[in-house]
């Protein structure tokens, strides 16, 4: 009999998401993924502010924090400093497409060789739902109540395509969290990720579309239908970059 | 015959850094190509940066798994440095950071100035924390103060800073350099995160969870600070013995100060010289008893008056303290503080 219980790489502390929230099921699959790849010892996580401050209480492993955008650096210095080690950024979608996009980009164009997931949820979570970089157009929030207006705040912004387009022998990949068979296919993003970072091969980034109810004031099944609706059409799903040697 | 800047990234190697990540900018460059090419020599690691927010963010990432790290920067690229040194005081962590200082405020110019000294001292980053400062005066300083920086930083796991200028970096001078050591000899550091491999897992946070929480890393943080306060005051005396009128002046203005005090002392002037090495921990100490028979402080510095506030917190009494000096490049010339000598002398002694 099989029972369902956390990753070993993970504490039984509280979730401390909204109902509802995409960030409970990410940081699983990135439990399940360092469980499965044996590298519990070695793995080192690095979450700067907002919701994914919080990841640390949830995982059992070394962690650190970062300011506000700059985990890539801060994971550039890590890796740099102990090669051997698995070295990952959780970030948002601020964190790493608003304030913190140069550190973001210039990591990927140095082909570091170490893994950052990012939670594109299209808003800004633990502030109050603010206009992020990757909100959708005429999506409201508390900055933009009447919806984006690209002629005053421009286009969403498209991470995947974009770092697929600066680093090489990278994996990149977009993924979301909204169904089954979704999460699953995160899941082997995810893998994939830190087996390109194991084998040295590139950099390695996975954005993860994920819901926000709070955020974007919808009950968690119209967050998921909204997901596959306007999400999904607008940030298309797949692998941007494989490294060879994958 | 070595360069300031040189002899400070020498240094820092034979105190075994092995990592310097920078972004560049005069008059700091020279320090960073020193480092660029000879930490490859020595299986380091240099990393030239997309900006001063990147480059403090790695020295972090570095410290964070442990080893001694350092950067540098002139001024304006140090207040883009304030976010991450903030950060790293709250997660005392320990690292270097060189300051070769050009005039302000805003981009200003690249001429040796002192106007950075409230920047380095008072921190332009959130929250209750100190680093340590040290403000050389000459090249072997510039060699000696950064290679002890790498050790009270790891001593107090704090950010130890050298505040110095673009004449002290550029300049030319005989140097003793320190002995080399290997990184793999130097004491471990337990807190650090590599990994969570037959020990509990290791956490770095800058941010806990409680308001509690957040008060007693302030406890902590202000405790330490006290105890380098106690033990980490460092200063020159020149003349101090019979002084009655007394200079203050720390790195490049002190060099171009002691020219002047020497001629004025021959004039059979009364004045000394106190010469903050520290310059936080300010050295308060060097302040006991002089009331007695100083009459008057006068602060020599680079800028418009800011390490004299220093100087009215320390002395004693109702000494009157003269401020001689000017902010945006300006240089005194040893005429200029001598006549100032002279003058202040006819007045109060």
């Amino acid at each position: 009999m099989k029972i369902f219980v956390r990753p070993s790489s993970m504490s039984d502390k509280h979730v401390p998401y909204c109902p509802g929230c995409g960030h409970g099921i990410a940081l699983r699959l990135i439990g399940e993924a360092i469980d499965e790849l044996d590298v519990f010892k070695k793995v080192i996580g690095i979450a700067p502010v907002g919701c994914a401050v919080r990841s640390w209480r949830l995982f059992k492993f070394d962690m650190a924090h970062a300011a506000h955008g700059r985990p890539p650096a801060v994971a550039t210095g890590l890796k740099r400093a102990l090669p051997d080690n698995i070295i990952f950024t959780y970030q948002g979608d601020g964190d790493s497409a608003a304030i913190g996009l140069a550190e973001l980009m210039h990591a990927a164009l140095r082909c570091e060789k170490f893994s950052v997931f990012m939670i594109n949820n299209a808003i800004y979570g633990a502030t109050g739902g603010q206009c992020a970089p990757t909100t959708l157009i005429g999506q409201p929030s508390v900055s933009y109540p009447s919806g984006r207006d690209p002629n005053i705040i421009g286009y969403p912004i498209k991470m995947a395509e974009i770092i697929a387009s600066v680093s090489r022998n990278a994996y990149v990949a977009r993924v979301a969290l909204n169904s089954v068979r979704n999460i699953m296919e995160a899941k082997e993003a995810v893998i994939k990720a830190f087996k390109t970072q194991e084998r040295r091969l590139g950099f390695s980034f996975v954005e993860m579309l994920s819901p926000c109810p709070t955020g974007w004031n919808m009950k968690p099944l119209d967050a998921l239908k909204w997901m596959e609706e306007k999400m999904i059409p607008e940030y298309p799903l797949g692998e941007y970059s494989v490294p060879e040697g994958l | 015959m070595v360069t300031g800047n040189e002899a400070c990234g020498e240094a820092a190697i034979r105190a075994g850094c092995r990592f310097f990540f920078a972004y560049p900018i005069t008059p700091q460059n020279e320090l960073l190509e020193y480092m660029a090419h000879r930490l490859p020599e020595v299986g380091g690691i240099f990393i030239q940066s997309e900006s001063e927010l990147a480059a403090i963010s790695m020295v972090y990432g570095a410290a964070v798994a442990g080893k001694r790290a350092m950067t540098a920067s002139s001024a304006c690229g140090v207040a883009l440095m304030q976010e991450g040194l903030s950060y790293l005081a709250a997660s005392q962590l320990p690292c270097v950071i060189v300051n070769i200082s050009r005039a302000g405020p805003g981009l200003g110019r690249i001429a040796p100035a002192q106007s950075d000294y409230r920047q380095m001292t008072r921190g332009g980053g959130d929250g209750d924390y100190h680093l340590v400062v040290f403000g050389p005066a000459s090249v072997q300083e510039m060699a000696e103060l950064t290679y002890l920086a790498f050790d009270l930083a790891d001593k107090y796991r704090n950010p130890v800073a050298i505040l110095a200028d673009g004449m002290l970096g550029q300049m030319m001078e005989p140097v003793v350099l320190p002995k080399s050591r290997d990184p793999n000899d130097l004491p471990p550091k337990t807190w650090a995160v590599t990994g969570a491999k037959g020990r509990e897992r290791n956490l770095i946070l800058a941010a806990p969870y409680t308001d509690e929480e957040l008060i007693a890393i302030n406890e902590e943080l202000e405790k330490k600070y006290r105890s380098i306060e106690a033990a980490e005051q460092r200063w020159e005396t020149v003349f101090m013995d019979d002084a009655e009128l007394v200079v203050l002046a720390f790195g490049t203005s002190s060099r171009i100060a002691i020219e002047a005090i020497e001629h004025a002392r021959n004039e059979g002037i009364k004045v000394g010289m106190i010469r903050p090495i520290s310059l936080w921990p300010f050295p308060k100490e060097a302040f006991k008893d002089l009331d007695d028979h100083v009459r008057a402080y006068i602060v020599v510095e680079m800028n418009n008056g800011q390490m004299i506030e220093d100087v009215l917190l320390a002395r004693c009494g109702n000494t009157p303290v003269h401020h001689f000096g000017k902010g945006g490049g300006w240089r005194p010339t040893p005429e200029c503080v001598y006549e100032e000598i002279v003058r202040l002398w006819r007045r109060v002694c």
